[in-house]
């Protein structure tokens, strides 16, 4: 099975798990899998159409999915994938630029909603 | 004509002299050379440093800030001494008492499109060691557009990575980021907080990179990214390609001076007003004090659970702001409400978040309860 490497900023929502199993043939059958594993790490990697947000980054191995077949790349077991987002660094950056996106909480908030219903 | 060693110089850099891959001539070329190191916090601390031992001929450092005591668990080129001191004054009297040697520049400014073109022009090669993504981008921008080496690095609490982004001989910042996390998308932020001895290890890489560059030994990590983890203790390398559709350095590029980069990144990159939700949403320590005097107040504190040991106001309610939007039935919007963080950045965003839900009565304690200790309780700490 391949395994999906997860950066800190992301592992809250993969319960601290600092890497995740993941199944299927393809790059997007594995996101799939992963986000159905962890529902609440999918807005944080793809955008509304579901494409992968340009901040973050898949490779596989040592090669971006971009300059591979995107999320159609083939993968095998014992793959080893790795989620890159973009960090800014340091700290009090953190307090700073959090400015709000309430649109995109309240939308989790009813699909969450919904799927629970 | 490379500037020659003195006798001084030729016993304070033996070291490097006896490795046939500096020897006389590379620690010449180092003395010849230039260096800007934008930002001396946790990165630029390291940086500036070693590139100053290491006999860097003129280093350039660009910040803003002055010395807070927050900052001494990283920032080690700083000293309880400098408390209070502008930071580039205080890291340029560090740097001659280690080097006498070299020349220090300093400007004690914001690094702004306005400015970082002029400042930037006359370095041999820029090291980012900014903490925003604003600046990050501008620092890219700027090694672009002047066809210098960007040696990069960034933090988040046990991740490092770093790379040098040079577009004259493979990718640049954008090339593998195009565009920022949008505003309130940046994961996990709201934490925030850094292992002190993260920047040192990444700032180390930074100035390795840079020696090399200057040098013109090794194999620096131009098309390539550098990923640690220190809690696992795991370096990850991937390549990194030239991206074809690369808005500054692809052959198509439509971005030929430099931008708004706050507009750009949705964020400011230097202290505005920080820790406020605007005046109309925002109540001030003192005032919150009178209140809760006379008048029921529900507060919320959206800090982690971790931070309540640190400190805590009684009868509050902690839901962290990652929480907030599932955990709304817990709250009354009938209900006069005031919300809180550590210094109110946070709790801006959880009261845009009520006021977007329907909350009405909710204000935003300005400058957190870090402003609560210092105006209101001083037996609080402030952290």
């Amino acid at each position: 099975m391949p395994v999906l490497r997860i950066p800190t900023p992301l592992r809250s929502y993969t319960s601290g798990q600092s890497e995740v199993n993941v199944s299927g043939l393809k790059i997007s059958d594995a996101l799939t899998d992963l986000t159905t594993q962890y529902p609440t790490i999918k807005p944080h990697i793809f955008n509304d159409g579901g494409e992968l947000r340009p901040f973050v980054n898949l490779f596989v191995g040592e090669h971006n999915i971009k300059d591979l077949q995107g999320v159609e790349t083939t993968i095998k077991d014992g793959d080893r994938l790795i989620l890159i987002p973009s960090i800014a660094g340091g700290s009090r950056h953190c307090e700073r630029t959090l400015r709000s996106n309430p649109q995109h909480d309240l939308r989790l908030l009813r699909r969450n909603k919904r799927s629970s219903q | 004509m490379l500037l020659e060693l003195n006798r001084d110089e030729i016993l304070r850099y033996s070291r490097h002299l006896l490795i046939p891959e500096v020897g006389l001539e590379g620690q010449r070329k180092l003395k010849n050379s230039s260096a800007l190191i934008v930002g001396t916090g946790g990165l630029g601390s390291p940086v500036a440093l070693y590139l100053a031992a290491a006999g860097i001929g003129r280093i350039g450092l660009v910040d803003y800030d002055v010395v807070d005591s927050s900052n001494l668990q990283r920032q080690v080129i700083h000293g309880t001494s400098t408390v209070g001191k502008l930071k580039v004054d205080s890291a340029r009297d560090k740097l001659v008492d280690l080097n006498p040697d070299i020349q220090v520049d300093v400007y004690n400014e914001p690094f702004t499109s306005e400015n970082a073109l002029r400042i930037a022009r006359d370095f041999d090669i820029i090291l980012d060691g900014t903490d925003n993504f604003p600046t990050r981008y501008l620092t890219n921008d700027v090694a672009v557009f002047l066809g210098k080496p960007n040696v990069y690095a960034s933090i988040y609490r046990f991740d490092g990575q770093a790379s040098v982004f040079y577009a004259k001989e493979g990718p640049c910042y954008r090339c593998l980021f195009p565009e920022p996390p949008p505003p309130g998308l940046v994961p996990s932020c709201a934490e925030g907080g850094v292992l002190g001895v993260l920047p040192g290890t990444m700032g180390t890489i930074q100035a390795t990179e840079a020696l090399k560059v200057l040098l013109g030994i090794g194999e620096p990590l131009i098309g390539k990214l550098l990923l640690y983890n220190a809690l696992d203790m795991t370096f990850d390398f991937v390549k990194l390609k030239k991206n074809p559709n690369c808005r500054v350095c692809g052959p198509n590029a439509d971005i030929k001076e430099l931008i708004d980069y706050e507009e750009f990144c949705g964020v400011p990159s230097h202290d505005h007003e920080e820790g406020s939700a605007g005046a109309n949403w925002d109540i001030t320590a003192t005032e919150l004090a009178e209140r809760v005097k006379t008048n029921h107040l529900k507060l919320v504190d959206v800090r982690e659970p971790h931070e309540l040991e640190i400190s805590r106001l009684p009868d509050a309610t902690n839901i962290p702001l990652g929480q907030l939007a599932a955990r709304l039935s817990e709250l009354d919007s009938a209900e006069e409400m005031v919300i809180f963080c550590k210094s109110g950045g946070r709790s801006a965003r959880g009261l845009e978040l009520l006021v977007s839900a329907g909350f009405k009565k909710v204000k935003n304690l300005k400058g957190g309860i870090n402003a609560w200790a210092k105006e209101v309780d001083t037996n609080l700490p402030v952290y």
